[in-house]
């Protein structure tokens, strides 16, 4: 039998019929929810009169609209939103799972948060299994050697009475990591420096797969960092094969495979990997022994250089379109050429999403927030990405590090990062993030973002500019 | 959610010469709070195409003379890259656009696309340069879906584009895709699954549950 790669045995493991012309129905194991994408998807089910074909194979969340801010002492959020619309969308959501019978994760219990970081969390994500869910950052699933892929609000229609999708398999892209990076060089960081090298559209069209003996050592929050950011590269699917360290954060979580299921379903999960002399269309290996940490300096998350870099020169840039872009990007960012990155000055640093909202990430900025303070003048907001983290947080103690230094402590959601909720960025207020995108206007019209690791974040928000964390190292 | 058919179309194109014009341009976030689809047309390229106290900017392409309710877009690289969001295609649909035409665009983005009536045309880099200076020059743009081919203006010669033949049926009919996979699918997908359950038990939560 030829030898597959691990994209080509879950797309083949989950086609229903061929169509012709290499395009497939694909079955879809899982679909995640949100209050944002859903509510025409649902429209479209009560208008056609439509059933749920498997109720419980959907699990909702609201995390986009939801404050991360309570007026009651106890955090309760539900009857105390302020924004109507916000309210009123949060309340369609539970209205359709009613009415639907879809397993909803209710807003102050305790398995609300982030869509990508709950689904992991609760069992819910498995590997071998297709995941859909309308919203891009989807690809996270990925590294549990999950399909995973967005979709919109129509395919989110086809999924919930069909539970299946007309697919065109994707191109592979293998990306192999090697090397021993330094120690606050983070998944982040490698996957800034990736889209930097192969482009906002780098891999569109691919579906990519990390392997190497970076991964082989990664804890499952940064290979899903990496995983979540492939969709910024264009790439509708990032993937890792299953191993040990899948196995051990999965297992006894909720929605797990429990007893005799559980060596059946790990036996199975260790046949996915690609097998040796497995083909991909295109390879790319970086080494991350020399990587420095990266931050972002425009609006498209390729325009990422190392810390110690200067924001560039347009005129010194070759492609005209290149340069083009530089330049509009520049007078946006409010940023001049040849100015040193690490003299950039902020106004607010966020540290959370589903691309670094998970336990580690927050570690790791409690590490460098650790006795010190945040700079005058900065905003800064510590948001966990999900109620889970939360409490695991506090009970560690990292919420009383980031009171004492200056951050604010919020309730789990998706926060500034796409600022439809209350925590936005004003016009020309400028942020230093660990969300995914530094898109205009992404947090908030006018707003400017900057994206880097939590770490980096952290030391930012306590020197109140853009900094190098590896300063930091005591 | 049935589509519109889509068969032929014809007017001016809206130029917009850059690379990665992403979800959050064409449609800002905070207008997702909004749950309906319809009626999304005047938040399509919202932050460019109004100030903050909700005047037209002038000199923005969508606002100028020629370019008011084009039914084309023709743009860079990677077009509607980004967010999944569908109130992107609902705001442009809304707009009035019904054809995009681009070297790259997000692939849900696209995906969306064909859901809603809107063909997208993707053509290599050589030939972009033209068409965008086509429209650059406010000529008149005509596709025939059926033929797959793009006029502009008098030209003699018209250009071919490629598409998936299940999309093109799809929007040549508007056909709504929900109703045709589970007409022409549904005991295929009841198959897979038999087959599945047997191999895969601890997927049917719904076998177990109490």
């Amino acid at each position: 039998m030829t030898a597959q790669t691990l994209y080509e045995k879950l797309w083949n493991s989950h086609v229903v019929t061929q169509l012709g012309d290499g395009e497939a129905l694909l079955y879809i194991d899982r679909h995640l929810v949100h209050e944002v994408s859903s509510p025409q998807a649902f429209v479209a089910m009560r208008e056609a009169g439509r059933p749920l074909r498997r109720p419980g194979t959907h699990y909702a969340v609201v995390d986009h609209a939801v404050p991360t801010r309570s007026p009651r002492a106890d955090g309760v959020r539900l009857g105390t939103i302020a924004d109507a619309q916000a309210a009123a969308q949060i309340a369609e959501l539970e209205a359709n799972v009613a009415e639907f019978a879809v397993p909803y994760a209710q807003l102050d219990g305790p398995e609300q948060g982030i869509v990508h970081v709950i689904g992991p969390e609760s069992g819910f994500t498995l590997p071998g299994t297709t995941i859909v869910c309308g919203d891009s950052h989807t690809t996270t699933h990925g590294a549990f050697g999950a399909l995973a892929f967005g979709i919109g609000a129509s395919e989110q229609g086809t999924v919930m009475a069909a539970q299946s999708l007309r697919q065109k398999p994707a191109r592979t892209m293998r990306i192999h990591l090697t090397g021993t990076r330094h120690p606050f060089v983070f998944a982040k960081d490698i996957a800034l420096a990736i889209i930097g090298q192969i482009g906002a559209h780098g891999a569109a069209g691919h579906a990519v797969e990390f392997t190497g003996e970076v991964i082989a050592t990664m804890s499952m929050a940064e290979r899903m960092t990496l995983c979540n950011m492939m969709i910024e590269a264009g790439s509708r699917v990032g993937l890792i094969a299953p191993d040990d360290t899948t196995f051990a954060y999965i297992k006894g979580r909720r929605l797990a495979p429990k007893g005799a299921q559980w060596d059946q379903a790990v036996a199975y999960w260790r046949s996915l990997a690609s097998d040796p002399g497995a083909t991909y269309d295109r390879t790319v290996t970086i080494d991350v022994s020399a990587l420095a940490p990266q931050v972002s300096w425009g609006t498209t998350p390729d325009q990422t250089l190392p810390i110690d870099g200067v924001v560039p020169d347009p005129a010194q840039i070759a492609d005209a379109t290149a340069a083009r872009q530089a330049e509009k990007a520049i007078a946006y960012m409010g940023l001049t050429a040849g100015q040193s990155l690490d003299s950039i000055a902020i106004t607010h640093a966020f540290i959370g999403s589903c691309t670094n909202g998970r336990i580690e990430d927050l570690r790791a900025a409690a590490g460098i927030a650790y006795g010190r303070k945040v700079a005058s003048g900065v905003r800064a907001i510590v948001v966990p990405g999900s109620a889970a983290t939360r409490d695991l947080a506090e009970a560690e103690g990292l919420d009383k590090i980031f009171v004492e230094a200056g951050f604010e402590w919020r309730l789990a959601g998706c926060s500034m990062c796409v600022a439809m909720n209350d925590d936005r960025l004003a016009p020309g207020e400028r942020c230093a993030s660990t969300s995914n995108r530094n898109f205009e206007g992404r947090q908030g019209p006018g707003g400017r973002t900057h994206l880097m690791s939590p770490a980096m974040a952290a030391a930012s928000a306590i020197s109140g500019h853009i900094a190098d964390v590896r300063k930091f190292l005591a | 959610m049935s589509a519109q058919a889509f068969t032929t179309l014809s007017g001016p194109a809206i130029p917009m010469a850059e690379d990665n014009i992403d979800t959050d341009i064409i449609f800002p976030a905070r207008f997702l709070l909004l749950t309906n689809k319809a009626g999304l047309g005047k938040y399509a390229f919202h932050d460019r195409r109004y100030t903050a106290d909700g005047a037209e900017v002038p000199d923005y392409v969508m606002n100028r003379e020629g370019w008011r309710e084009a039914p084309f877009i023709v743009a860079g690289a990677n077009f509607g890259s980004g967010s999944s969001r569908e109130q992107a295609v609902w705001a442009i649909h809304g707009a009035g656009v019904r054809c995009v035409i681009a070297p790259g665009f997000g692939e849900i983005f696209h995906a969306n696309c064909q859901r809603n009536g809107i063909l997208p045309i993707t053509l290599p880099a050589e030939q972009m340069a033209d068409v965008m200076a086509a429209a650059q020059a406010g000529t008149g743009f005509a596709v025939d879906l059926e033929t797959q081919t793009l006029t502009m203006g008098n030209a003699a010669a018209p250009i071919h584009f490629d598409i998936a033949p299940g999309a093109k049926l799809a929007l040549l009919n508007g056909w709504d895709e929900t109703a045709v996979v589970l007409n022409q699918y549904g005991a295929d997908i009841t198959a897979f699954e038999r087959a599945q359950r047997a191999t895969q038990p601890w997927l049917y939560p719904e076998d177990t549950a109490a």
